[in-house]
């Protein structure tokens, strides 16, 4: 049926509103810090940028999973799922010990606007990035009981849809937060 | 391990089962639109009775000058969980539910395209509502800082209390609940239409609905992300709306009345709905300019994007921007009052039948009027300077809310309550409601213009006798009461109704649209046959082979 995808198209759309007012926060305290951590003197473009890549990455190898099961090769289905998994999982390690590198200069969603917005918009980001991974390893899981026979699966088309808008929102913050800063 | 000993000791009688059609697990565990539909309504209306009371409690302090009945913190509390209950408890989850219940009946479909996901929805309204009632056991009571929760009052350390928290908690859960139905919604309404129901030929209210329901999906989330913000800056002690620590108090109202213009909007539009369906068949002609009524809906949902700082002209923001919300604000005017006109011109010259629903939808039209005056005398901004938080917007919102939307509730509830329950109501305990409604409400608020204009501030636990404030507050305090005596005659009248209420017939009203083709109340699977639908409407055409509103359309 049309109507699972058509929902999670509309539901996509919603949450790009709240990222949007997320961003927006962000965008509106830009350039108030005069004291203390801001993006330019606290943040590693360069580290972030090369996890960035990762995630970018596994907008591709999903879809190349959603490929592998209209040709009905469900080996490469689960291969693609698990690589698609493994790369997201690199990005959300990469953002951990980001995170944990600024909490050990003290610098935390408290210290000032910069650190309240940055994480707030970070963290949903990736909270977003860690619910992408449990229904990925689900489809992994269902795939691997020979659940999808193809052509054509819902579940996997509308993981992907999901897991396509998670990067897509990801561009768009690290290119607020990195490249505005930086470039 | 010995198998023998039961961790849990047999029943006595066997468990229900969730194919038993009777019994309250048959409710609970329901993913039927039907039940789910009327459990929000019935939810809605102990909401109602509690949010009732608590406006009372307020009237009543504000009864004479100078008056304790409560302590001013209780007074803080009441007014808003007043209208955080009023606007989140009852309007908006009766509109959605009378939407759950009904929808599926009026394009001829068996179901919600997501039966599971309409019952969470439901259940995480109950579920908001108890943990926003859940802040009256803690230690401090409930929110003190109104309905819409300015910072930095709502914040550490103005608002020590877990109040807010619970506040923005249950509010967020509702939200979520929000945006699911309104995604349930649009996929229902545009793929599961019966064949022939053409977007051109839907029922009004399945046209207020979806637009409605656009507005949720695209607007509870801007209200979402403020919510998660506050809860950060209370909970982990991020600064976004505390000055003091270079966050902005002003970004707080920016992203409240993005999300609360439109919430008019969403408590509003569905009533249009309800309105659009009962003026027809109460004048017994189809709707004047039917295009009309469901263009302008998608305007007003658009324009309504886009005016939310006309409730922050007192902040200061500037001549332009002033300039432009005063006016993009008055706009609105055009396509609300198009549809006056329309309503208006269906009544005109009609045969009027004034059963209760046509006298809720006739008064309803009247009191809006009068909002929608008062409206765009506050949209422009040296009025809104002078009686900005004063009793003159409180008059101004309630006749919005109440003279509008729950007009068209009480007007939806007589007009629905026979398909539902397969009982009429009674017509003379509903003249009754009817009367008391239209006399306490008028005298409860009417009166409130006229103290805002002489300066009596909204929101304040008791004021100083000055000439006249002391009798017109009385005034006030009285059509109150009669209020309320008008809810127990209602209560009273669904209870009867229920119990003793004249058999009704499938289409006691004579109407046109598909949920009076099946029973009343209707199959599990709604529908035996959904007849063809060869116009706008399909039992006028049914009846009447010779006179189809639509001569040349074929049966598909
Ligand atoms: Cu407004």
């Amino acid at each position: 049926m049309a109507n699972n995808k058509m929902l999670v198209g509309f539901f996509v759309a919603s949450e790009s509103i709240f990222f949007v007012m997320l961003i927006l926060a962000y965008v509106n305290f830009h350039g108030t810090v005069t004291d203390g951590p801001t993006a330019v003197n606290s943040l590693d473009p360069l580290r972030t940028g090369i996890f960035s890549l990762f995630l970018l990455a596994s907008s591709f190898t999903v879809w190349l999973a959603g490929r592998s099961l209209s040709t009905k090769n469900h080996f490469m289905l689960k291969i693609w799922l698990f690589v698609t998994i493994i790369l997201g999982a690199l990005f959300i390690y990469g953002q951990a010990t980001e995170w944990f590198g600024l909490f050990a200069q003290n610098i935390t969603i408290s210290r000032n606007v910069f650190g309240t917005t940055f994480f707030t918009l970070t963290g949903f980001h990736g909270f977003h990035v860690c619910v992408g991974l449990l229904m990925l390893s689900i489809l992994l899981v269902l795939a691997m009981f020979g659940d999808f026979k193809g052509p054509k699966s819902d579940g996997v088309e509308c993981v992907s849809i999901y897991w396509h808008f998670v990067d897509g929102v990801w561009i768009v913050v690290y290119s607020v937060i990195y490249l505005w800063a930086f470039f | 391990m010995s198998m023998k000993i039961p961790l849990v000791p047999e029943n006595l009688k066997p468990l229900p089962r969730l194919k038993e059609n009777e019994g309250m697990l048959s409710w609970v565990a329901s993913v039927d639109h039907k039940q789910i539909g009327i459990m929000y309504l019935i939810s809605t209306l102990v909401f109602f009775i509690i949010g009732g009371l608590e406006a009372l409690v307020i009237r009543i302090q504000l009864a004479q000058p100078e008056f304790d009945f409560i302590s001013p913190e209780v007074y803080n509390q009441m007014f808003t969980m007043h209208g955080t209950t009023m606007i989140f408890f009852v309007v908006m989850p009766f509109l959605i539910g009378l939407g759950v219940y009904l929808v599926p009946l009026m394009i001829g479909a068996r179901d919600m395209a997501f039966p599971r996901l309409n019952a969470l929805s439901f259940w995480l309204v109950i579920f908001g509502g108890i943990l926003l009632y859940y802040s009256f056991l803690t230690q401090s009571g409930p929110s003190e800082v109104g309905w819409f929760a300015y910072a930095p009052l709502s914040e550490k350390p103005f608002s020590l209390n877990k109040g807010p928290t619970y506040w923005a908690l249950g509010l967020l859960a509702t939200g979520i609940s929000s945006v699911a139905s309104g995604l349930n919604n649009i996929v229902t309404i545009l793929t599961m239409r019966a064949k022939g129901m053409t977007m051109r030929r839907l029922p009004l209210f399945v046209w207020m609905i979806l637009v409605t329901s656009f507005l949720l999906v695209f607007v509870i989330p801007i209200i979402a992300s403020a919510f998660a913000m506050m809860l950060l800056d209370r909970l982990l002690e991020a600064t976004f709306f505390t000055p003091a620590h270079g966050g902005s108090a002003i970004l707080w109202q920016h992203f409240f009345w993005g999300f609360g213009h439109p919430e008019v909007y969403i408590l509003v539009l569905p009533a249009f709905g309800i309105i659009s369906e009962v003026i027809p068949v109460f004048s017994r002609k189809p709707i004047f300019g039917y295009s009309f009524v469901a263009g302008s809906t998608v305007a007003i949902g658009l324009l309504s994007l886009g005016v939310w700082a006309h409730h922050m002209f007192a902040v200061g923001l500037g001549n332009v921007a002033n300039l432009y919300f005063s006016l993009a604000s008055m706009l609105i005017a055009i396509p609300t009052g198009v549809k006056v006109l329309n309503w208006v011109a269906t009544m005109w010259g009609g045969k009027i039948w004034f059963a209760t629903p046509m006298l809720f939808a006739t008064a309803f039209i009247i009191e809006f009027v009068i909002a929608g005056l008062t409206g765009v005398a506050v949209a422009s901004v040296p009025i809104d300077w002078v009686v900005t938080d004063s009793y003159f917007v409180v008059a101004h919102f309630h006749y919005a809310l109440f003279g509008g939307s729950l007009f068209a509730i009480f007007a939806g509830i007589y007009y629905w309550f026979p398909k539902m329950t397969g009982r009429m109501m009674s017509e003379t305990l509903g003249k009754w409601h009817f009367w008391l409604t239209v006399i306490g409400f008028n005298m409860t608020f009417f009166i409130q213009h006229f103290l805002g204009v002489m300066g009596m501030p909204r929101r304040t636990y008791t004021y100083h006798d000055f000439p006249y404030w002391g009798s017109m507050n009385l005034i006030s305090t009285i059509g109150a009461i009669i209020l309320a005596l008008s809810v127990i005659v209602f209560a009273w009248n669904i209870r009867r109704s229920l119990k003793h209420g004249e058999k009704a017939p499938d289409n006691p009203w004579n109407a046109w649209t598909l949920e009076w083709y099946t029973t009343s109340p209707p199959a599990v699977h709604n529908f035996d046959l959904v007849p063809p639908v060869r116009g706008r409407r399909p039992l006028w055409d049914l009846a009447h082979p010779d006179q189809l509103d639509e001569p040349n359309s074929k049966v598909v």
